[in-house]
């Protein structure tokens, strides 16, 4: 049912969005994410936007959303590798997303969640490749 | 290099959500032609994504109009959201950060002001509602600050 990866690793989910979300896509995202935390019993969510190179309103609600499901449903969720033009953008339209918590790189996030990662290289290498560039 | 064929403006419905992607993309392509770095892109490209969603959403359908423009020697892009809906009768609350007639946050209107240097809104109620913005390849500061 799933057009996004839910990898699970360990006790976390890793989400890892690709190319353009439209608002269907997202809502989807959004189903998948919280119904794998309750068949996983996931303590913790990491979803890498490395890949995204436009947040909107709708798209930046969607992922705070996510995170609040989550919540509700005991795991915590980190979003990892925003674009920095991504992040300039959202200031200026005024959505801080204050309640979304954000790392670096997926290992960052794992020790944010304070989870082992027994494996991050494949999430985590696109941030690391963008900060190559 | 911008006269000629190649600058007549160009129409997009805005009729579903997969319109708002054709959107996003054609504004993305435009902007890299003309030349726009990558933070005025995505700022042009969210700012767009966020009035063809009020367009689509509130207006209930309609058109983007783009054209290439150009003032001294630096090149733009100005972005026309057109819709026959409902209108709006009080244009300084719909800018109002919060303020929301939808179930959005309320920060489409004003937040792609803030996104853009030059912002136009013309609505009457039961008249339909044209939004007109132009974003320049360098940043000259936002539509508000100035």
């Amino acid at each position: 049912m799933s057009d996004f990866p839910v990898i699970p690793v360990g006790d976390v989910l890793l989400v890892s969005i690709q190319g353009e979300l439209h608002d269907a896509l997202a809502v989807r995202l959004q189903e998948s994410v919280t119904t794998a935390v309750q068949r996983r019993s996931a303590r913790g969510v990491i979803i890498d936007i490395s890949a995204v190179d436009m947040v909107d309103s709708y798209l930046g609600r969607i992922l705070a959303e996510i995170a609040g499901c989550s919540r509700l449903l005991g795991a915590d969720t980190v979003v990892v590798g925003m674009r920095p033009a991504v992040a300039i953008t959202l200031v200026e339209l005024g959505l801080t997303l204050p309640e979304l918590r954000t790392a670096r790189t997926v290992t960052d996030a794992a020790a944010v969640l304070g989870v082992a990662m027994p494996i991050t290289d494949t999430a985590s290498s696109g941030a690391d490749r963008r900060g190559a560039r | 290099m911008t006269t000629g064929p190649t600058a007549a403006a160009l129409r997009l419905q805005i009729r579903s959500d997969t319109d708002l992607s054709l959107v996003r993309q054609q504004v993305r392509a435009k902007a890299q032609e003309a030349g726009f770095g990558l933070v005025q892109q995505t700022k042009v490209v969210t700012a767009a994504s966020e009035l063809a969603r009020n367009t689509l959403v509130h207006g209930g359908g309609g058109e983007m109009e783009l054209a290439e423009v150009a003032q001294g020697g630096t090149r733009g892009l100005r972005l026309s959201f057109i819709d026959s809906g409902p209108g709006m009768a009080d244009v300084d609350q719909a800018l109002t950060d919060g303020y929301t007639s939808g179930n959005g946050l309320g920060l489409g209107l004003g937040g792609a002001r803030r996104l853009v240097q030059d912002f136009q809104i013309d609505t009457r109620p039961g008249a339909g509602t044209t939004v007109t913005i132009t974003a320049w390849a360098q940043s000259l500061g936002s539509a508000v600050h100035r």
